[in-house]
């Protein structure tokens, strides 16, 4: 029988190399950025649904500074992972729009101009103080009012930006493993984990209901993602590519370790963190499963972003 | 028009001349191929048999790549090729990503990606792809498929129920066809790549995406700063140590 089998065998006896992770940690810090940066715009806009911005004094600013912050390291890394930067104006000047690459890059662009100006009328209405008479800070405290104004549009353009990375990675046909229903809901998932978990970090002063909902968010997208990601790594048998590529997280797979670490660190733990928090209120705690669920996702992000590509595809 | 390309694999001999000629004629850089030829032994001793598959682009129909590159700079000729415009390609790799065959590499001297055009610049004037006219056995097959006088016509439709081609559940309908090809030539998952059993080369662990003597930063200043030309040679590493790799490789 044994004999059979190796005779059906064949062995790759003279090939060239095979190219290795062309998507590397830039990509994977590119994806985890944007998470955090539309993920706090999406549960913000959630918590000011529920509550009263009295019980979230500083959120009005600091949740697009936050936002601003994270879509820079996202756009930063973006250039840097392209072999020519300076080429970036192409997507512009000679834009394909079948690719969403390019839809995503003009929808990101938009919505960062818009998150810049939510972040300066923000802060300079918080901080009256602060250049009192500088012309920039002047026009955002006259233009105060735009601020809510813009808001519901920079709350509707997060979901496309948070989704079209999902895309690109369906139009990579190459990697099985990327499916894009599949891929839209774990990108969701993550920003609203990420969104939660950044917005944790400026929660001290407000209200425990706020706080509660904060870290009700945090508890529903850990376990939906969790599930996600088991619901592929125990049923993805149906496509012989998507279980190949599986067997790099598999038992004995070379990212095996990165895979249950993200997993425990950064869904299980922090599930039961934000569960527990809702009873205790317990600040450190919930920081503590902030700071996991992050760690988590960049894990996990990092590892369904590079198994795919250690495949050989011809 | 829509010009095809046929490799009969009852011929190939795997003398790796088409690589070869295909190197030369594009100037392809060390480490990066546009065509290349795959040994795969299949069978158990003595009862083997080792077959030779020539792999390039597809020049698909669908062509993921085509779909996926931002600015054009990947796009189709009026004879159905698949081009490249390497000074608007942007360096994203989404194309690498994107094409199932492995068929496109980030060129280490331009920084930018390429990959097989079927010899476009030589089709333009009249002649055929230089793989083609070196193939001592004439194992390939390049013309016109939508005429049915064409050799490459004639040949598929001598050859019908036999003609395959690389993954067709990808529905990127390749124009690239094989005669003589199975499941273990043809289909990447039907083959092991295990160390120690290949012949000549690391197959696995030889890294060559991007230009080893570049970095992010670079990136960003090469506009600023003097022309620096860059050849093969440039790559060359003449530190590496012979006698280890030697060693590694089982004296080969």
């Amino acid at each position: 029988m044994e004999n059979t089998l190796h005779a059906t065998q064949a062995i790759v006896t003279l090939d060239v190399a095979l190219p290795g992770i062309i998507w590397g940690w830039m990509i994977t810090l590119n994806m985890w950025a944007k998470s955090v940066g539309t993920g706090v715009i999406l549960v913000g806009a959630f918590l000011l649904y529920r509550h009263k911005k009295e019980e979230m004094p500083n959120l009005r600013w600091l949740m697009p500074l936050i936002s601003f912050i994270f879509l820079n390291i996202f756009l930063l890394f973006t250039l840097a992972d392209l072999h020519h930067p300076y080429r970036m104006v192409n997507i512009f000047l000679h834009p394909h729009w079948t690719s969403a690459i390019t839809v995503g890059a003009w929808m990101a662009t938009l919505f960062t101009g818009l998150v810049t100006i939510l972040a300066a009328i923000g802060f300079f209405d918080a901080h009256p103080d602060i250049r009192r008479h500088g012309a920039c800070a002047k026009a955002a405290r006259e233009h105060s009012a735009l601020y809510e104004k813009l808001f519901p549009f920079v709350v509707f353009l997060a979901v496309p930006v948070t989704l079209y990375t999902a895309i690109i990675m369906a139009e990579a046909s190459a990697r099985e493993l990327w499916q894009a229903p599949a891929e839209v809901m774990q990108m969701m998932w993550a920003a609203l984990l990420a969104g939660s978990a950044g917005l944790i970090f400026i929660s001290n002063n407000w209200s425990r209901e706020s706080r509660n909902d904060l870290a009700l968010v945090l508890a529903v997208s850990t376990f939906f993602s969790f599930m996600m990601y088991m619901g592929e790594y125990f049923f993805s048998f149906k496509s012989a590519e998507a279980e190949a590529t599986l067997a790099y997280v598999h038992s004995g797979g070379a990212y095996n370790s990165e895979f249950w670490f993200a997993m425990v660190l950064g869904f299980v733990i922090p599930f039961f963190l934000a569960l527990g928090n809702r009873k205790s209120d317990n600040k450190t705690l919930l920081r503590f499963a902030a700071v996991l669920a992050l760690v988590g996702l960049y894990m996990a992000k990092d590892v369904w972003l590079k198994i795919p590509q250690m495949l050989n595809l011809s | 028009m829509k010009l095809g390309f046929l490799v009969d694999l009852n011929l190939c001999m795997g003398c790796k001349g088409c690589e070869v000629a295909c190197k030369v004629e594009n100037e392809v850089p060390l480490s990066s191929w546009r065509l290349r030829v795959k040994y795969v032994d299949i069978g158990t001793f003595p009862d083997t048999s080792r077959s030779f598959t020539p792999l390039r682009c597809n020049h698909c129909e669908e062509a993921p790549c085509e779909r996926i590159c931002p600015v054009s700079a990947l796009h189709y000729l009026d004879s159905g090729i698949v081009n490249i415009d390497n000074s608007r390609c942007i360096g994203c790799a989404g194309c690498m990503m994107a094409c199932p065959y492995g068929a496109i590499y980030m060129d280490p001297e331009t920084n930018t990606a390429d990959k097989c055009t079927y010899c476009a610049h030589r089709v333009e004037s009249g002649m055929v792809p230089a793989c083609v006219v070196v193939c001592p056995v004439q194992a390939n097959v390049f013309g016109d498929i939508d005429d049915e006088t064409s050799h490459i016509s004639q040949y598929i439709m001598e050859h019908q129920g036999s003609v395959q081609v690389r993954k067709p559940e990808k529905h990127t309908s390749p124009k690239h066809f094989y005669v003589g090809g199975g499941n273990q030539t043809l289909n990447p998952l039907a083959q092991q790549r295990l160390e120690g059993y290949n012949l000549f080369n690391n197959i696995t662990h030889l890294k060559h995406i991007g230009d080893p003597h570049e970095s992010v930063i670079d990136r960003f200043l090469e506009p600023f700063r003097s022309e620096e030309e860059l050849d093969n040679r440039s790559f060359m590493d003449f530190d590496n140590k012979v006698e280890e790799s030697y060693e590694e490789e089982g004296g080969h």
